[in-house]
């Protein structure tokens, strides 16, 4: 009987294969439905009132001038602030559900807060504005390497904070009836979203019904049903009318996530040949007002003898951080490749060389060889590159080129799959995961027909409902190990008990047999066979429904799903040194990423990675205002995504075949977007000769670098 | 947003009579792009909009004596797609494009383009014109004006929010008063520069015209707007003279799509064999109005266009630049913008050659 691991190279008909997203027609013609498209009758709009300031108590909260508003239905009020403080901007007071989303924003306004003013703090570039309790981590010992060093080079270096910046906002519709509670939210984490929703509407987790058919980006700021998920149940119970609450922009970009920023003073030695032997670290910066986590640094050189790290968290009155797509590691990538690249410059070496030399360093040294000689290859280092700010200018416009490394774990999460083979010889799997826009329908649509010899289209995928087996949400690079082998494990499991049937038929044992190209056929004798829905139609009125599960411990030991990669980017930029401005001519990404189940679907994650960092790099920051605690930015106006004319080429390597395969599945989610920021800062680094600290390289950054005026912005 | 009373009439004589003469009753709407925004954010919340789509007399681009009469509700696409326009004003041309939105240029007026409302972030956030209210004590809060959250009564400070806070986008001319956006208009340095004309319908039909120069003003007071309009005109056409002059403009702006420019420098001078005359420079999005530099135009004339020259004039138009604490980076700029531009008017290269 066919096992179910997975199949060898030249037996494979659809994995690894550049195949076109099952539902690209679906959206491309509007017909996909996301959360924020769920239109349910007699429904109402509700809108949130958000505290103005960063911090200051609620005395109290006056919902009567909303309430007598015509069209009003429901009005809200958080009483568990009364006589406490709101800790930043954008926290949620009141909330108001009306018949119309005008009337609902004319409601807000209507509603009479009074604060107590506190006195707030939002700056996070400087460390003395630190009050934690500092982190620090030594191995080896710095202080008696770094006199050793033949070189000591010490830098600065910081990104602020950014949002995930979700294009659909957060948010769901929540209906409430006849004791069930319905939601469509936003979410990368349908199975387990409902979690305690019901308790303030007290309706148990088994008459909770969730949905996301298609969503809009998470990035990791989407696994739970939040304050605004609880107040929309509440809204829905008190009206018995379902509920839109969707997040405004504004409040989007000011409470719904953010990726902490990191500045750090940097002090690295390294020998004439270029090893480095002392990394000291000082890194400060902010998630909000929760704690800090110092990022990793040295990022990837982790085997380097002397280190010692020091973390100071900065409590801010923001909006709290989440997970954002790789936490951490832009961070600790962007500080550690800065620093090094400063390192490779000082000693006048061919940075390439530089870092070849110091893979020596990290877990997989002849891996990150390898993708660094492809991505030299693939961008035309060898013709590009010189030392930093030894290129020959074109008038103003100067070219340099740029590189970074980063690591991920990836493995996946636990999962259960039911696949069901039909009579009629349809298929079908349902599965409680979710596509966040990245072909988690394509990915299990490949699976399924691999395993069963089947097209793609033969597959009926259904995700996205909370009713279906349980899968784990998208964090952490984990869903495409996690589904994967679930439904590989359901379709295996689901095709030999059709195997089961139609050996008699063919009078054959069941394991000499095989299910490929529509037909079911003994692996000996080819013509031996029978078509696909014949063979279904000999099951009577019984389909076949398996379940399979993804346990991961044991998925890793069975080699369906490992876990740590590597990846290589490289950037070419171009800086106009009269206006600061960067362009972005070309980007490379090499990545490993173990057996890759959807080809095409994988490279569109890494160009959607490297235009995420492409924007982080150039144009994203939350901008928040010292004096009244405010994002001035919260808006995409100001707060700026690349458009498509700022993106440049890109070039996407996976690293594929012997060496690599024989892992198994791993997440790809994260590991591309970790190197973008680094790369082309250090491209614009080698571009004009000095480097230029902070993110985003805008012209307010670049110009005062260039030109050594004082001030400028951090 | 409010509600509101919306009116479209089909004259402008009705338009006129459906204002008010205090702003912020009734508010004009015409592609909307501003408007809407303001609305939504309670900006403004105005009592009536009164709507020009429905006055014809007020879209179109014809040839009136030696110029061109251009309608206020005209797009920024028509203006763009208009060869009259294309053959004597391709500053117009390129700073119309430069807006780089389909959207915008497509529903955008040239009307509008020139009365849009500053983008300063603490205007846009509540702060006022000038970004000098804020709340500084404990008192019952209802909301009326703030835009992003729930609406504050705000006090007056007697500082500035700008001068004190994140100024990095704002003037770095004609800032020593209270005011210290900028001029949000692409088109309105360059009309400037071409001597336009505005031309205004007030209340009883009359219309009265003002130069271009004098049509943008830095109000005094956070009530006042930012241009010659009384609440009860609307700008109705701009006519500019073809003078044979060339013209060019060059915009600084970080991203390719639609973004706002750090700065712009809109050039325009007479050149007879390879000799400069009648030069003028215009700048935008460095001060409260379009901001015309003659002293560096001067330093052009009588001179044949080089790189020398032309990066002489970029250092002559900063003179007299005032930087805020966090926006030193725009002198550069400028100095850039305006070579850059003098350039170009002069058919030398892109303009980016060093």
């Amino acid at each position: 009987m066919p096992t179910a691991n997975w199949p060898p190279a030249e037996k494979r008909s659809l994995i690894g294969k550049r195949i076109d997203r099952i539902d690209g027609p679906l959206k491309t013609t509007g017909t996909a439905k996301y959360s924020f498209d769920v239109n349910r009758p007699n429904m109402l709009w509700a809108k949130l009132v958000v505290s103005p300031f960063a911090k200051a108590e609620v005395v109290s909260i006056d919902l009567e001038p909303a309430n007598s508003l015509r069209g009003v239905k429901a009005t809200w009020k958080d009483d568990a602030l009364l006589g406490k403080e709101v800790q930043y901007a954008g926290q949620i007071v009141a909330a108001v559900a009306a018949e119309t989303e005008e009337i609902a924003n004319e409601a807000i306004h209507r509603i009479k807060v009074e604060y107590k003013l506190s006195e707030h703090q939002v700056i996070d570039t400087n460390p003395e504005l630190s009050k934690d309790k500092p982190s620090d981590r030594e191995t080896g010992k710095v202080d008696e390497a770094f006199p050793q060093a033949d070189v000591v080079v010490n830098g600065q270096y910081g990104l602020p904070v950014i949002a995930h910046c979700c294009l659909e906002s957060h948010g769901q519709v929540t209906e409430v009836r006849d004791g069930e509670l319905y939601v469509w939210p936003s979410t990368q984490n349908v199975s387990k979203y409902s979690d305690r929703l019901g308790e303030s509407v007290d309706i148990p987790q088994n008459k909770i019904h969730v949905e996301c058919q298609h969503m809009g980006g998470g990035f990791g700021s989407k696994f739970n049903f939040d304050k605004w998920g609880t107040i929309g149940a509440l809204l829905s119970k008190q009206t018995g009318r379902p509920v839109k609450l969707l997040l405004d922009r504004d409040i989007e970009l000011m409470i719904a996530g953010n990726r902490p920023s990191a500045y750090a003073k940097m002090k690295v030695g390294a020998k004439k040949d270029g090893t480095v032997t002392a990394v000291q670290a000082e890194v400060w910066g902010t998630g909000g007002t929760q704690g800090y986590n110092a990022p990793p640094i040295p990022y990837v050189f982790t085997k380097i003898p002397n280190t010692s790290l020091t973390g100071k968290g900065i409590r801010t009155n923001r909006g709290g951080q989440r997970a954002w797509r790789a936490p951490n590691h832009p961070q600790g990538c962007y500080i550690t490749m800065s620093a090094f690249s400063d390192v490779a410059a000082a000693l006048k070496m061919d940075e390439l060389e530089f870092f070849l030399h110091n893979a020596q360093f990290t877990d997989r040294p002849e891996v990150y060889r390898e993708e660094l000689k492809i991505a030299a290859d693939l961008i035309g280092y060898k013709q590009k590159a010189h030392l930093r700010g030894e290129g020959k200018a074109d008038g103003p416009i100067k070219r340099g080129i740029g590189m970074s490394m980063h690591t991920w774990g990836g493995r996946g999460h636990p999962s259960e799959c039911d696949v069901t083979i039909n009579p009629d010889g349809s298929v079908e799997t349902k599965i409680g995961t979710q596509d966040l826009g990245v072909g988690t329908r394509t990915a299990l649509a490949i699976v399924i027909g691999e395993t069963l010899g089947l097209p793609v289209e033969a597959i009926q995928v259904n995700i996205g409902k909370s009713e279906y087996p349980t899968s784990g949400g998208s964090g952490g690079s984990t869903t495409i190990g996690g589904i994967s082998t679930s439904s590989r494990l359901a379709a295996t499991d689901a095709l030999n008990a059709l195997l089961e049937v139609v050996s008699k038929k063919l009078n054959v044992e069941p394991d000499k047999l095989e299910a490929s190209g529509g037909v079911i056929r003994e692996i000996d004798k080819p013509d031996n066979k029978i078509a696909w829905k014949e063979a279904c139609a000999m099951l009577g009125p019984n389909p076949i429904t398996k379940r399979g599960q993804c346990v991961p411990g044991k998925a890793v030991t069975e080699h369906f799903i490992d876990a740590n990669v590597g990846g290589v980017q490289m950037a070419d930029v171009s800086v106009d040194t009269e206006t600061g401005i960067v362009t972005v001519n070309e980007m490379v990404a090499v990545q490993d990423i173990g057996l890759v189940i959807s080809l095409k679907t994988a490279e569109s994650q890494v160009y959607g990675a490297l235009i995420m960092g492409i924007t982080y790099a150039l144009f994203e920051e939350c901008v928040y205002d010292a004096k009244t605690g405010r994002m001035l930015n919260p808006d995409m106006e100001f707060y700026r995504l690349a458009g498509i004319k700022d993106i440049g080429q890109l070039k996407v390597h996976l690293m594929t075949g012997k060496g690599y395969d024989e892992r198994g599945v791993i997440g790809l989610g994260e590991p591309p977007v970790i190197s973008p920021g680094a790369a082309i800062a250090n491209a614009v680094a080698n571009a004009c000769g000095v480097r230029v600290p902070y993110l985003p390289l805008t012209p307010d950054r670049v110009i005062p670098v260039l030109l050594q005026q004082k001030g400028g912005i951090v | 947003m409010k509600s509101f009373e919306y009116a479209a009439p089909k004259t402008l004589e009705e338009a006129t009579g459906l204002l008010s003469d205090r702003w912020g009753e009734a508010e004009i709407l015409a592609g909307g792009t501003d408007l809407i925004t303001s609305l939504k954010q309670q900006l403004t919340s105005p009592k009536r909009v009164v709507s020009l789509k429905n006055i014809g007399d007020l879209k179109g681009i014809e040839s009136k004596g030696k110029g061109l009469h251009i309608g206020a509700t005209t797009t920024l696409a028509e203006l763009i797609a208009n060869s009259s326009v294309q053959q004597n004003f391709p500053a117009l041309i390129t700073a119309a494009k430069n807006i780089a939105s389909p959207q915008l240029i497509n529903m955008g007026t040239v009307g509008g383009e020139l009365c849009q409302r500053p983008r300063c972030w603490y205007y846009r956030n509540g702060f006022g014109l000038f970004g000098s209210k804020m709340e500084t004590s404990t008192k019952l809060v209802e909301g009326t004006e703030n835009a992003r959250v729930n609406a504050v009564a705000t006090t007056k400070t007697s500082t500035s929010l700008v001068r004190d806070g994140d100024n990095r986008y704002h003037a770095i001319f004609g800032n020593n008063g209270p005011a210290l956006f900028v001029s949000p208009s692409s088109l309105g340095p360059v009309f400037v520069l071409l001597g336009a004309t505005m031309i205004i319908a007030g209340a009883k039909g009359q219309t009265r015209e003002v130069p271009a120069a004098k049509f943008f003003q830095t109000p005094k007071s956070e009530a006042d707007r930012e241009t010659a309009l009384k609440p009860n005109e609307i700008l109705t056409a701009i006519e500019v003279p073809i003078t044979g002059l060339k013209n060019a403009v060059y915009e600084i702006r970080h991203r390719q799509v639609i973004d706002w420019p750090y700065v712009t420098a809109a050039v325009a001078f007479a050149q007879k064999g390879a000799s400069i005359s009648d030069a003028a420079i215009v700048l935008g999005h460095v001060a409260p109005t379009p901001w015309p530099v003659p002293s560096a135009a001067k330093l052009l004339n009588g001179t044949r266009i080089d790189n020398a020259v032309a990066m002489k004039c970029g250092d002559a138009a900063v003179q007299g630049a005032k930087p805020l604490s966090k926006n030193e980076y725009k002198i550069q700029l400028v100095k850039v913008a305006v070579k850059r531009a003098i350039l170009a008017a002069g058919g030398i290269g892109k303009g980016v050659e060093g």
